[in-house]
């Protein structure tokens, strides 16, 4: 059986889409095969990774888990959407700059959880930085590179002084 | 990758919408809140409406109302981190909130909703597999088959209730609001749920979980949750232990203890909370500390954890008189 597909519509990073789906489609399958968006990745698919966190309204939800259509008419960010331009989003010069990026498959959620965060707290404690990120898991680095990322890039959107530390980008 | 079944998708403005959409298409039809439980559950098979009722856009079902000294009411698609910022419940019922910020991930909680914790499928390492997985070593008694795996020769499914905030609800005697079909009616939490792997609610067919019904609070009773876990995030509990004591002055004159992730409901740790009617409970007293070990030491018969969760069943039922003390002290402010 072939579920007839619905109109959907909803703003992309600004952008307004109007794509056909089938209603079971989630988001994520939505924003990568059909919209190309491939920054978005698909990791566990059952939320237990946050690999796939996009912002729908502005707040942080897996992809793998929201259907398409209760996307219809609202906002989606995705990693793609962060940079103004040809200007990178301060998290995403940070995460570069420090090695909080190995692999990168879970940087998109880390950012995207990350971003939520610096707008509702401008000046995170360590704690709060990682209490706001418990929902990504990070294979590669240990998770200390992307907490200094994640202090640096507030730094810099509060308007202050963000030069990482020597050891921050050497190491000891 | 996992995908999901194909399925019909209903989206109702009202709750009684809901219900008569629920009642026209029966056991074919599922309501779906969040949909952080049962669209995993989707993708591994083992739940597979056909026709999904989604609840995201019934208003009347969204929100948080009332007072502490009457008695505070939760929407039942309020989201949980809607219930855990929520100044009156912060104020309230810290208990409550507490249980509700350590559900899974900030991620999950932004998604989850009460109603749908409260109605948390019960898990099992048997049966939160891919269909694959279990087909593999033949499917279990929840989905598909004849056999508990976990324990071959039982006639019954143990599948562990795994709710962060049930436990706790049913120790406050919070009530919860249902409609159907034939009717409207208000339970205890307590009332919704029977000691089943697979049938594990007492919600009759069709019907929906609408509000949930805080106790008044007046200052007699103070209330703790306790949760054993691997990880401080992600993790369901495999021991949650909702602690509720009533004091006239030093005295305990009410308990109720229930231990949750140990069974497949969320069982009363009844001759522990006997122990404590009537006794003198001062925190830091030296004599009340030992009533408060003793007592919780009566919470490892009745917990019956078992191999189908993390850890190995027998140090969880080593930890739950642990962590009853630990709650019980808790509630000694």
């Amino acid at each position: 059986m072939t579920a007839p597909k619905v109109l959907g519509g909803f703003v992309v990073n600004g952008e307004r889409h109007q794509t056909a789906f089938q209603p079971h489609r989630t988001l994520l399958e939505v924003l990568r095969e059909d919209l190309d968006l491939t920054g978005t990745k698909h990791g566990c698919e059952l939320g237990e990774c946050g690999a796939c966190t996009v912002l729908v309204d502005g707040t942080p939800v897996l992809s793998c888990l929201v259907l398409a259509l209760e996307a219809q008419g609202k906002d989606v960010t995705t990693i793609e959407g962060l940079a103004d331009g040809p200007d990178l989003h301060p998290l995403q010069d940070f995460f570069a700059e420090l090695g909080a990026s190995q692999c990168g498959y879970c940087s998109a959620g880390f950012m995207l959880a990350a971003k939520k965060l610096l707008e509702d707290n401008p000046d995170p404690t360590r704690d709060e930085i990682r209490r706001a990120l418990s929902g990504n898991i990070c294979r590669c680095t240990g998770y200390i590179k992307i907490f200094e990322a994640v202090e640096l890039a507030a730094r810099r959107l509060r308007g202050e002084d963000a030069t990482p530390s020597r050891e921050a980008l050497h190491g000891q | 990758m996992l995908r999901l079944p194909r399925f019909t998708y209903h989206r109702p403005t009202s709750a009684a919408e809901a219900v008569k959409i629920a009642a026209d298409h029966g056991p074919a039809s599922q309501y779906v809140a969040g949909g952080t439980d049962l669209y995993p559950n989707m993708k591994r098979r083992v739940q597979t409406p056909t026709e999904v009722i989604a609840l995201s856009g019934c208003a009347d079902l969204v929100g948080v109302s009332g007072s502490a000294a009457e008695g505070i009411t939760v929407g039942a698609m309020t989201t949980l981190t809607s219930l855990e910022k929520d100044p009156a419940l912060q104020a309230a019922h810290p208990a409550l909130v507490h249980a509700a910020s350590v559900i899974s991930t900030p991620l999950l909680r932004n998604m989850g909703t009460i109603g749908g914790n409260l109605l948390l499928d019960t898990r099992c390492n048997y049966y939160d597999q891919s269909h694959e997985w279990r087909e593999s070593i033949s499917f279990c008694m929840k989905c598909s088959g004849d056999t508990c795996w976990v324990a071959p020769s039982s006639p019954r499914c143990w599948a562990v209730q795994s709710s962060d905030t049930v436990p706790l609800l049913c120790a406050v005697g919070a009530e919860v609001s249902l409609i159907g079909p034939e009717g409207e009616r208000r339970i205890p939490v307590a009332d919704l749920y029977q000691d089943d792997g697979i049938a594990f609610t007492t919600k009759k067919p069709g019907e929906l979980l609408t509000h949930l019904h805080l106790p008044a609070v007046d200052g007699t009773w103070r209330a703790s949750y306790r949760k054993l876990r691997r990880r401080d995030t992600f993790d369901f509990p495999v021991l949650g232990i909702g602690a509720w004591l009533r004091f006239d002055g030093d005295v305990c004159t009410a308990a109720e203890i229930r231990i949750g992730g140990a069974g497949s409901y969320a069982i009363p740790a009844t001759k522990t909370a006997e122990l404590l009617i009537g006794e003198k409970l001062v925190a830091g007293d030296a004599a009340a500390e030992e009533r408060i070990t003793a007592a919780a030491q009566e919470a490892f018969k009745p917990t019956r954890a078992m191999d189908n969760t993390d850890h190995f069943a027998s140090w969880r039922k080593k930890m739950a008189p642990v962590f009853v003390a630990r709650a019980l002290r808790d509630c000694l402010g």
